[in-house]
Order: structure tokens, then C-alpha cells, then sequence
């Protein structure tokens, strides 16, 4: 078995043994989500209008939570010495990570975002434009993220840190993942959004890797 | 001693921890066959200097080189099996689970069954324990048993007899100085003073 089908499997069986954990991020995003009609106004036009950046801020804030700890626990129990130290090549065992990161908690984000879709009155063309865009876009939330997270993997208390070095990459994704189905709201083209949405999804996937893992043998060796 | 048993030569060694000199200029070399004891007082560097040697510290001034992983055209890391303090278990995967992707890393088969390395290091019927429910020293005895299943040449351990009882360590100690004599290498820290050491490099004293 190759060190990443093994490194895979290994996260997603971590996964499932800790499976209440991986309610935490769901809770959080429909819990913000469902705060924005009591705070503000039940109004079913201002919701459709404003809902596609509720949802894909809430996204944003749940991807963001659930990474502080993506690479803590296996500092934490010498296993990121070992990921270290392997010869297989280090970029392919964290994008293993990030992938089953992704799956763990970036898919059941994507699926329970239509009913939170639902309940802010969006439907129609909107509806769908919101969903691909979340399904293109929150896979590049979690690579992106991972690099925060594995930057601030030596530091005891990098929650903060973590948000204050990832938000701010996170702005191009937000502004083209909302703007599509905001567009597809009045009418517009949205392609070009989801395709840069596309494109920033490669890019990542490609390139997220590699500082990964320069940013994890920084942190390793502190 | 031709070129090629020497596993790993390290030239001109420097570490600094907080504008303390730990060791400076500090050379080691490891041929095949050698079983090296790097011995000091707690805070002299010891486990720092595992950590360089094996690429996990590089906070340091220094040329590390393995003339037998670079004659042979290999990566280096395929030469080096580390072992440190922390066992690198995960708590919820059970013992064989834990060996099976650790094992993986090396992208080659073990050499053998994952139950039988557990049994050889006095595991048998804790295989399907989660490592968390297992005492510090089984914890220990599950890392170890790679020893048994991975054919990298030079094993660097820091503290391997760690809360290992007494028949452990004679086992471990019979262990190591099989792998030397095999054609392998050891590097290791300990504080009591295992027969098996060919060498010792001493480490703390004033520079």
C-alpha cells in the first residue's frame, strides 16, 4: 500500500472513531446560518438577496474551526516526526491529509447547505449556482487553510493565528463563490465565477501541498 | 573501512538554543556496524542531535551527508528509521493499525506479518487493543516492533529503553547489536550502559 492510500485511509478511520467531532463544524454552520433571520429580519426578499453570503460566510467560519487541530494531534503524539521523516515524498502525505480533511468535513458541509439554502427562501437558479459554487469552492477553503494550520502547528494556542493568516486569503474565494449565485439572483452570467472558482481549486490542489509541507517541517523542527 | 559502509557523516555541527552553545563543530560519522551511544548529562543536546541527523531539526549550522544512499542513487530517508521520545501512536487506532501505516511511509512491504513483529516484542493478543488503552511501556514495545518489520540500515533512537522492564531491554539491547552485526547501524541515547556500544560520543562537556 502506497504512504498515501495508507496515510488516507489512516485519517479517515481517525475520522470515524472520533465521528461526534465531526458534528461540531456541521452544528456550527447551520447554528450561524439560522442566527441571521432572528437577528435581522424574517423577510423572505432581503433573505434571498442576502443569503448566498450568509451561507458561504458561515462556510468560510466552519472550515476555519475545524482546522486548528488538523496537524496538532499528530504533533502532539510524535506522529508528524514520523510523516517527517518518511521517505515518501512529504507534499503527497499532506495533500492525504487535506484530502481526507475534505471529505470529513468539507462534503457534509456542501450537503447540508441546501436545506440552510431552503430556509433563506433561495431557490431556482440561485439554488444551484450556490451549491456548485460551495462544491468548488470549500475544498479550496480546506487547502488553503491547511497551510495556516500547519504554520502555526509548533504554537500552543494558534486558533487566532490561524484566522488571522487564512481570512484574508480567503477573500477571492468568498467574492467569487458568493458573487455567482448572487449574480444568478439578478439575472447575470455566473459562469465566469464558477469558472475562476474552478480554477482556483487546481491551483490550489497543485500548489497547496508543497507549502504544506514546507510549513510543517518549519513547525516540526521547533 | 571502505567508503561505502559509511551510512552518515555529519562536518562542523553547531547548534545554538536560546544563545546557548550546545555543541559547536561537532562531527560524527556512522559506518555500517557500529552501534553508537551518544551519551551526556539531561540538557546537553542529545536528543538535538538525533533530531539533525535526521533532517527534523534544522536549526543548525552544519553538512550532513549519507555517502551510501547517495553512491546507491537512493533518497536518504530510505536509509533512516527514527524512533523518538513520543511513539507517534495514534490513540484511537488499535496497535496493528498504528504499525500498518507507519510501516506504509516506507512505500515497501514490511518484512514481516504485523502480528508477528507484535508477538516478537511480547504483543500477542493486544493487536486489536486501541494504543491509548495500552501502558506507556506497551506504547513503547508497539514503536519498537517496526524494528522488526522496516529494512532501513540505520535506526537513530533517542531513549528506546524507556519504561521497557528488564527482559524488554535485554531483548531490545540482543536486538540492536543483531541489526550492527547484520551490516546495519545504531545511533541511540541511554542513561545506563548497555555492553552492546561500540562507541560513545559524549556530549555536554565544556566546549
Amino acid at each position: 500500500m502506497s504512504a498515501f492510500a495508507a496515510l488516507f485511509r489512516r485519517d479517515l478511520a481517525l475520522a470515524w472513531r472520533a465521528r461526534g467531532d465531526l458534528v461540531n463544524p456541521l452544528g456550527f454552520f447551520v447554528i450561524v446560518v439560522s442566527l441571521f433571520p432572528l437577528g435581522m429580519s424574517p423577510d423572505p426578499a432581503l433573505l434571498a438577496r442576502i443569503g448566498p453570503g450568509l451561507v458561504w460566510v458561515a462556510a468560510l467560519l466552519a472550515v476555519l474551526l475545524s482546522l486548528e487541530n488538523l496537524f496538532r494531534s499528530d504533533r502532539d503524539d510524535g506522529a508528524l516526526e514520523q510523516l517527517l521523516v518518511s521517505s515518501a515524498p512529504l507534499p503527497l502525505l499532506a495533500l492525504a491529509r487535506v484530502l481526507a480533511h475534505v471529505i470529513t468535513v468539507g462534503v457534509p458541509l456542501v450537503l447540508v447547505s441546501p436545506l440552510l439554502a431552503l430556509m433563506l427562501n433561495i431557490d431556482g437558479e440561485p439554488f444551484g449556482v450556490l451549491l456548485s459554487s460551495l462544491a468548488l469552492g470549500v475544498p479550496v477553503l480546506c487547502m488553503v487553510g491547511a497551510i495556516g494550520a500547519a504554520l502555526t502547528t509548533g504554537i500552543a494556542r494558534g486558533g487566532v493565528l490561524v484566522a488571522l493568516i487564512v481570512l484574508p486569503l480567503y477573500i477571492p474565494v468568498l467574492v467569487f463563490g458568493a458573487g455567482a449565485a448572487y449574480a444568478a439572483g439578478l439575472g447575470l452570467p455566473f459562469a465566469g465565477q464558477l469558472a475562476i472558482l474552478g480554477a482556483l481549486l487546481a491551483l490550489s490542489v497543485a500548489l497547496a501541498p508543497f507549502a504544506i509541507a514546507g510549513a510543517l517541517r518549519i513547525s516540526g523542527s521547533q | 573501512m571502505s567508503a561505502n559502509d559509511l551510512l552518515l557523516r555529519a562536518e562542523g555541527l553547531t547548534a545554538l538554543r536560546d544563545e546557548r552553545v550546545l555543541f559547536r563543530g561537532l562531527s560524527v560519522s556512522v559506518a555500517a556496524g557500529e552501534v553508537l551511544r551518544v551519551e551526556g548529562p539531561n540538557g546537553a543536546g542529545k536528543t538535538t542531535l538525533l533530531r539533525i541527523l535526521c533532517g527534523l531539526d534544522q536549526d543548525c549550522e552544519g553538512r550532513i551527508a549519507w555517502p551510501r544512499a547517495e553512491a546507491a542513487g537512493r533518497p536518504w530517508r530510505e536509509e533512516l528509521l527514527w524512533l523518538g521520545h513520543l511513539p507517534g501512536l495514534k490513540s484511537t487506532l488499535t496497535a496493528e493499525e498504528n504499525l500498518a501505516w507507519l510501516c506504509a511511509l516506507r512505500g515497501r512491504a514490511p518484512r514481516r506479518p504485523l502480528r508477528e513483529a507484535l508477538a516478537m516484542v511480547g504483543l500477542a493478543g493486544f493487536e486489536d487493543l486501541p494504543a491509548g488503552a495500552l501502558s506507556a511501556g506497551q506504547k513503547r514495545r508497539v514503536a519498537l516492533a517496526r524494528l522488526h518489520l522496516e529494512d532501513a540500515p540505520l535506526w537513530v533512537l533517542d531513549e528506546p529503553f524507556t519504561a521497557i522492564d528488564r527482559a524488554g531491554v535485554e531483548a531490545l539491547e540482543q536486538l540492536l547489536a543483531a541489526h550492527a552485526q547484520a551490516g546495519g547501524a545504531v545511533v541511540f541515547t541511554t542513561h545506563h550502559a548497555p555492553a552492546i556500544t561500540s562507541r560513545s560520543l559524549l556530549l555536554g562537556k565544556a566546549a
